[in-house]
């Protein structure tokens, strides 16, 4: 104790990808602060874009140059196979959502301003808008690639709250129907809010039992540390609580109807992708890497999960008469078919490398389908905004038959039809849990993927089957952004779906070293 | 003899989870999270003493900053809320259902 402090060591290479991201969004609110109003989106769109680009060119250029076997900055960031890959899937489908929110006035004039008032008036007509929405996002996208990377649950917990907080704002932003959207921020937020105090305080039970909050330091303390089992179960449940929630896995999933419905749908579509993928990285994470030695425990809890997540899922999907409520459902389905990957855990490395990587391309080919789907969405619009009342949407095959063409392949893609991207991840997921010892649990699935390919199909009848109404919603024609995100989208489920070889063997050579510690 | 604290932090945060599912207001919902999120600290405080090293009050000046950032969110949406509908009640913001 000679009262020297060690200066700690960055990689700042390593985490270059979030530090363009961060930095982007500190420019961004700075351009909020200084530039003048008509400037600003101008401003905004190019460092927004190019950031992300930015950032993905650099994780590329850290594969290039060889995947790092340690942790960084200090043992607190861990850049490994599984995070860059997860890092580039992000990065890819927040730019495509970017654009989506870049592309109409989705967002309120003036978030101050009472709905209905003479003040929301006036910005309306001033032209006013939140140009905040953008580093917004950036912020929410760089929580959400610190999140899966963290290799600390101090660390885990922050990014946790850097991804949130932005995303509990951009809810309640959305230009129509105000009133909802301002109840869904309320409620993700009070609910986000409660999760994650249950995560912090899983964490400090965990570090009570361990001495660290360091995952690898906590994975060794479990063979060792005797006689405290009570912190230990009780902490990893509280842990479970928070990460779950976040997935929206039942019985967590209550948050996310009323969330996916009442946001703005572009915002809608990158909670439904990326933090969904981020989510499921930071799940991944803890329970292999930190919990992975005591799998007996858990494993069976994650079984029920993953069934009352499926089952809850697909069922009450079917009573929806919403499309973003349906969609959100959907969302709580597939949360269940990956958390099988998750459960599918084995002795051998093999077996954990191969539902590892089954899982990541189960998230790109999902991630990329609901970005599309979503955009369809804010396609269908009535007088008084996006149509989603279900019944609007009948016989918008015979007036739109190329849209919803496109709408009904995505659906089809959800539910796990051959030659589309979701059959190809839902077939590795299972086919890992099979190999993994889960068949129960992949039977489940099967059914679950059956029932909910029912509603899907619903969807598709409803379109091409019954005639339109007269005073039907019509098809706006999309602007350059909308188009290029459904073209996208189209083209990856496409793709994924006839060719999934080289993603597949990407996800597979991310996933063969498995996490580092 | 740090068994106390960690009954009291135990304590804490079982009022907060508590509050937050019967309480109405969505100002003293958000209360109660922050006193969930104190009660963490109480522990992580207390856990840094009995295992001797200083993570744990590292984590409570994190855990008081993210509190803080959770504020301002959590203010400016209430307060949206409340200026539209006249009311900070949860019950009453009840439009997405089922």
């Amino acid at each position: 104790m000679n009262g020297t402090i060690q200066a700690p060591t960055l990689e700042y290479a390593q985490l270059a990808p979030m530090l363009v991201v961060f930095g982007a969004a500190i420019v961004g609110v700075l351009v909020e602060a200084f530039a003048p109003r008509y400037l600003r989106s101008a401003i905004h769109v190019p460092i927004t874009l190019l950031s992300l680009a930015g950032a993905f060119a650099l994780t590329i250029w850290q594969v290039v140059k060889g995947v790092p076997t340690k942790p960084a900055a200090m043992g607190a960031v861990a850049v490994d196979g599984p995070s860059l890959f997860i890092w580039g899937t992000i990065l890819v489908l927040a730019f495509v959502s970017v654009l989506l929110i870049n592309d109409e006035d989705h967002f309120v004039a003036a978030a101050a301003a009472v709905p209905g008032s003479a003040e929301e008036e006036q910005a309306l007509h001033e032209g006013a808008g939140h140009t905040e929405v953008y580093p917004l996002a950036l912020f929410a996208v760089g929580g959400m690639l610190l999140f899966p990377a963290s290799n600390d649950l101090l660390v885990m917990f922050v990014a946790l709250e850097v991804m949130s907080l932005p995303l509990y704002l951009l809810c309640g932003l959305a230009r129509r129907r105000r009133l909802l959207s301002q109840e869904a921020a309320v409620k993700y937020f009070l609910l986000g809010a409660f999760s994650s105090a249950f995560f912090l305080y899983g964490t400090a039970l965990l570090y009570g039992y361990a001495g660290s909050i360091d995952l690898a330091k906590i994975s060794a303390a479990l063979g060792v540390v005797g006689g405290q089992e009570t912190l230990l179960y009780i902490g990893v449940a509280m842990l479970g609580v928070g990460l779950l929630f976040k997935i929206g896995a039942a019985p967590f999933q209550a948050w996310k109807p009323d969330v996916y419905q009442g946001a703005p749908t572009p915002i809608t579509a990158l909670m439904a992708s990326g933090t969904l993928v981020a989510a499921f990285g930071a799940l991944l994470r803890v329970f292999w890497v930190a919990l992975g030695g005591l799998d007996w425990n858990w494993s069976p809890v994650l079984w029920a999960v993953a069934i009352l997540t499926m089952v809850v899922g697909a069922i009450l999907a079917i009573t929806q008469t919403d499309i973003k409520r349906m969609l959100a459902y959907s969302s709580i389905a597939h949360g269940g078919f990956l958390l099988v990957g998750v459960v599918a855990t084995g002795a051998a490395a093999g077996q954990n490398s191969k539902a590892l990587s089954a899982i990541l391309f189960y998230l790109v080919a999902y991630g990329f389908t609901t970005v599309g789907a979503f955009a369809v969405v804010t396609m269908v619009r009535d007088a008084g905004g996006e149509a989603w009342h279900l019944s609007r949407w009948a016989g918008l095959g015979k007036r739109s038959p190329l849209l919803a063409g496109i709408f009904a392949f995505f659906l089809l893609a959800f539910a796990g039809i051959p030659l589309t991207s979701g059959f190809f991840g839902k077939y590795a997921v299972f086919q890992a849990a099979v190999a993994g010892g889960a068949t129960p649990l992949v039977i489940v699935g099967v059914v679950a993927s059956a029932v909910a390919a029912f509603f899907y199909v619903r969807v598709i009848v409803l379109m091409f089957f019954s005639d339109p109404a007269a005073d039907g919603p019509s098809v706006v024609l999309p602007s350059r952004g909308t188009a290029a995100v459904v073209g996208v989208a189209v083209l990856a489920t496409v793709f994924l779906g006839v060719f999934p070889q080289p993603v597949l063997h990407l996800a597979q050579n991310a996933a063969q070293s498995l996490f580092i510690r | 003899m740090t068994t106390h604290y960690l009954v009291l932090s135990a304590l804490l945060f079982a009022i907060g989870g508590v509050g937050v599912l019967v309480r109405r207001n969505a100002i003293v919902v958000f209360m109660c999270v922050e006193l969930m999120l104190n009660a963490c600290n109480l522990a992580f405080v207390t856990f840094a003493r009995q295992n001797g090293n200083l993570d744990g009050q590292i984590i409570a000046f994190f855990v008081m900053i993210v509190a803080a950032a959770e504020v301002v969110i959590g203010l400016a949406i209430i307060v949206t809320i409340f200026r539209t509908r006249r009311s900070a009640s949860v019950d009453d913001a009840s439009l997405l259902k089922y």
